[in-house]
């Protein structure tokens, strides 16, 4: 993985320092609330409900051991025992005192890690593929171009003070991990006729409060141009996004005003001005990243096969989990680890300080010491050998994360709506754990199973509640919790925004909606090949409709 | 007329705050001074504001509350959650917003 060279540590290390001097003048009056607010959040601390909360960046979702276990270090002395993984792939600490967050950030500088971007209208965090280097069907590493992206968009002079925030996502596969079509800018990493290395190029997705499906503009963009490029994009965004008005100040706006097809005459006369300045990426530079993320040396593990099989006959268990858990990887000895922060009943998401000590032992022991984040709020370790998989499974039972639930209904995202959240209208955890509860018997999932449920307490979307095959979006409505339902939503390569089915649900009732459409899914599927999402976008929203509402949906929306 | 609290974040650590008959800023909700007339919501308003500009504490707001059998409950969710904390048992050894000050350094 990318390694920080002396200017990074300079740049970081200075980064904390400055921090560290204004948190000390903000505490002692020197500096005013409204000054230091916009310094705080450029530093990842937001102010919530309860205390101030801590973003720290994982760039790409991508951790080593060293570094997880200073995120269980910072949440054992700082917070109150525990972190929570977010859709952008990122850590969030809830209860951190501003008092010690220069002290946290001079932590996670020491092993390469800090708070930058993690808020503000600036570039965010470049999240990628979570299989990225280990998935058999991508056609290279996405995460050397996710990194040069962070080194170009860390504290960019004329993108620090955009319309509005902007967010990037790589993946390297044909089949979309990382959502890219929802994102600010969505690049697919590709190959052309010849064999030679670029990207599709997708701008203006993004859900919030208007949920839109971002536009292609570029078929196949040599990797040479993806700097001039992307600065030509957000260069046009950052002159003409509207400043005027918040809820229509992201890219999504601008494309969809301006047109796609307008959008991208603009952006390609930028780029012409750019593509031969010294934004031009040089091979020797993207080598120079790609060495960074050179695969693990994998030696054949062929006895795992005949260990696997005896393995799975012992333990049913063992064999659901790798059933469901484990993903083929480019090697055929070795598999792809979905280490499910979804227990039954649980907080999506939440990981408590030993369970990342125990992830980070566990890779360190079998996984070649990497780690990632998942936007789906799971970590996984990419590189697994399949005859090590019977000790990694003990020792995720032991420590409580041997959930054998990627891809049901109970692997449910979430975001931390009104138990922690400011924006938050309505609570997102109580949902989660409810409907979690009630599909919880591993044989009722299995029956149902591939079924993407997001939850979001408010608009803004951060559960992805647009691109749930099922999604609950809560509000307030007189004062009271309320849940909209959507469905058909989707996030991957056929990326759809899901249809608001009816009127919402009271929170007590809302896990019998829940259960309503998934029945109604099992009585209508042509068979257990044909998916929840496939079934609805055959038949439509009508049979589900007519399941919760029995035909009065409408009147009484 | 409703009755209304003062409420804030500590500056230093976030943590939620109330206003209470002494002018100290306490993490219990039930120690809050309640300003049941319009004079005495002007002086929650008015504490309010110097406490924010002496840099005590931020996100300072008068907030609705009602007294059920001796006990105020904000009439907003969000401020029922604000007061009691999350509604999840969150970590061992915390619900709510209490919990060991000094969780195993």
């Amino acid at each position: 993985m990318y390694r920080y060279d002396e200017f990074d540590h300079a740049f970081v290390s200075a980064r904390v320092e400055q921090f560290r001097d204004q948190v000390q003048r903000r505490l002692s009056g020197e500096l005013a609330e409204d000054a230091f607010k916009p310094l705080r959040l450029m530093n990842g601390v937001y102010l919530q409900l309860h205390a101030y909360m801590l973003r720290v960046a994982v760039p790409y979702g991508t951790l080593s051991s060293r570094q997880l276990r200073m995120l269980a270090h910072i949440a054992r002395k700082y917070d109150r025992g525990y972190g929570h993984f977010t859709t952008r792939q990122n850590i969030q600490y809830n209860w951190p005192r501003l008092s010690d967050t220069p002290d946290i950030l001079q932590e996670l500088a020491s092993v390469e890690m800090h708070a930058l971007q993690t808020s503000g209208n600036c570039i965010r965090n470049v999240t990628a593929d979570h299989f990225a280097g280990a998935a058999a069907d991508e056609v290279a590493d996405p995460r050397p171009y996710a990194e040069i992206l962070r080194q170009w968009s860390s504290v960019h002079p004329e993108f620090s003070y955009l319309p509005r925030k902007f967010k990037i996502a790589v993946t390297g596969a044909e089949r979309d991990r990382a959502a890219i079509q929802v994102h600010d800018i969505g690049l697919h990493l590709k190959k052309d006729e010849n064999g030679k290395l670029g990207f599709a190029v997708y701008v203006g997705g993004g859900q919030g409060r208007t949920p839109l499906i971002a536009k292609k503009i570029r078929d196949f963009l040599p990797e040479e141009d993806l700097l001039s490029y992307t600065t030509a994009i957000v260069r046009v965004y950052n002159l003409y996004g509207r400043r005027d008005n918040k809820y229509k100040a992201r890219i999504k706006i601008l494309v969809h005003e301006t047109g796609a097809e307008e959008m991208a005459r603009q952006v390609e006369a930028e780029f012409a001005n750019l593509k031969d300045t010294e934004l031009k990426l040089p091979d020797t530079d993207i080598q120079a990243i790609a060495a960074y993320f050179a695969p693990p040396a994998l030696t054949n593990r062929p006895e795992g096969w005949g260990n696997l099989a005896g393995w799975k006959k012992a333990d049913p268990a063992f064999a659901a989990w790798v059933h469901q858990n484990v993903q083929p990887h480019k090697h055929p000895d070795y598999g792809m680890v979905t280490i499910s922060l979804k227990p039954i009943g649980g907080i999506p998401g939440d990981a408590s300080h030993e369970q990342m000590d125990a992830v980070a032992d566990i890779a360190e022991e079998y996984a070649f010491d990497e780690i990632r984040v998942s936007h789906e709020q799971n970590l996984i370790l990419p590189h697994v050998a399949l005859a090590d998989l019977e000790p990694v499974y003990r020792a995720l039972v032991a420590a409580g994360l041997a959930t054998a639930n990627a891809g049901l209904i109970t692997d449910i995202i979430a975001c931390p709506g009104l138990d922690y959240c400011a924006l938050a209208n309505a609570r997102s955890i109580p949902v989660a754990q409810e409907i979690s509860s009630r599909f919880g018997d591993p044989e009722r999932q299995a029956e149902i199973g591939e079924l993407k449920i997001k939850i979001s307490g408010c608009i803004n979307a951060c559960g992805h509640h647009h691109v749930g095959h099922i999604g609950l979006l809560g509000v307030e409505k007189k004062g009271e919790e309320l849940y909209q339902i959507t469905l058909g939503g989707s996030g991957d390569e056929n990326t759809s925004i899901g249809e608001i089915i009816g009127r919402g649900f009271a929170p007590e009732k809302v896990t019998d909606a829940v259960e309503t459409i998934v029945d109604t899914y099992l009585g209508l599927r042509r068979d257990k090949s044909e998916t929840f999402l496939e079934a609805y976008r055959r038949v439509g929203p009508q049979p589900f409709k007519d399941a919760l509402y029995g035909g009065n949906a409408q009147a009484a929306a | 007329m409703v009755d209304k609290v003062l409420t804030a974040n500590r500056l230093a650590d976030g943590i939620s705050v109330w206003l209470d008959a002494s002018g100290n800023w306490v993490e219990s909700l039930q120690d809050a001074f309640v300003a049941r007339h319009a004079e005495a919501v002007a002086a929650l308003e008015a504490t309010g504001k110097r406490a924010f500009d002496e840099n005590k504490v931020v996100d300072v707001n008068v907030v609705d509350v009602e007294e059920v059998d001796g006990t105020l409950r904000p009439l907003r969710m969000r401020e029922r959650i604000r007061a009691e904390g999350p509604t999840i048992p969150y970590a061992p050894g915390y619900h709510g917003l209490a919990g060991p000050k000094n969780f195993a350094a």
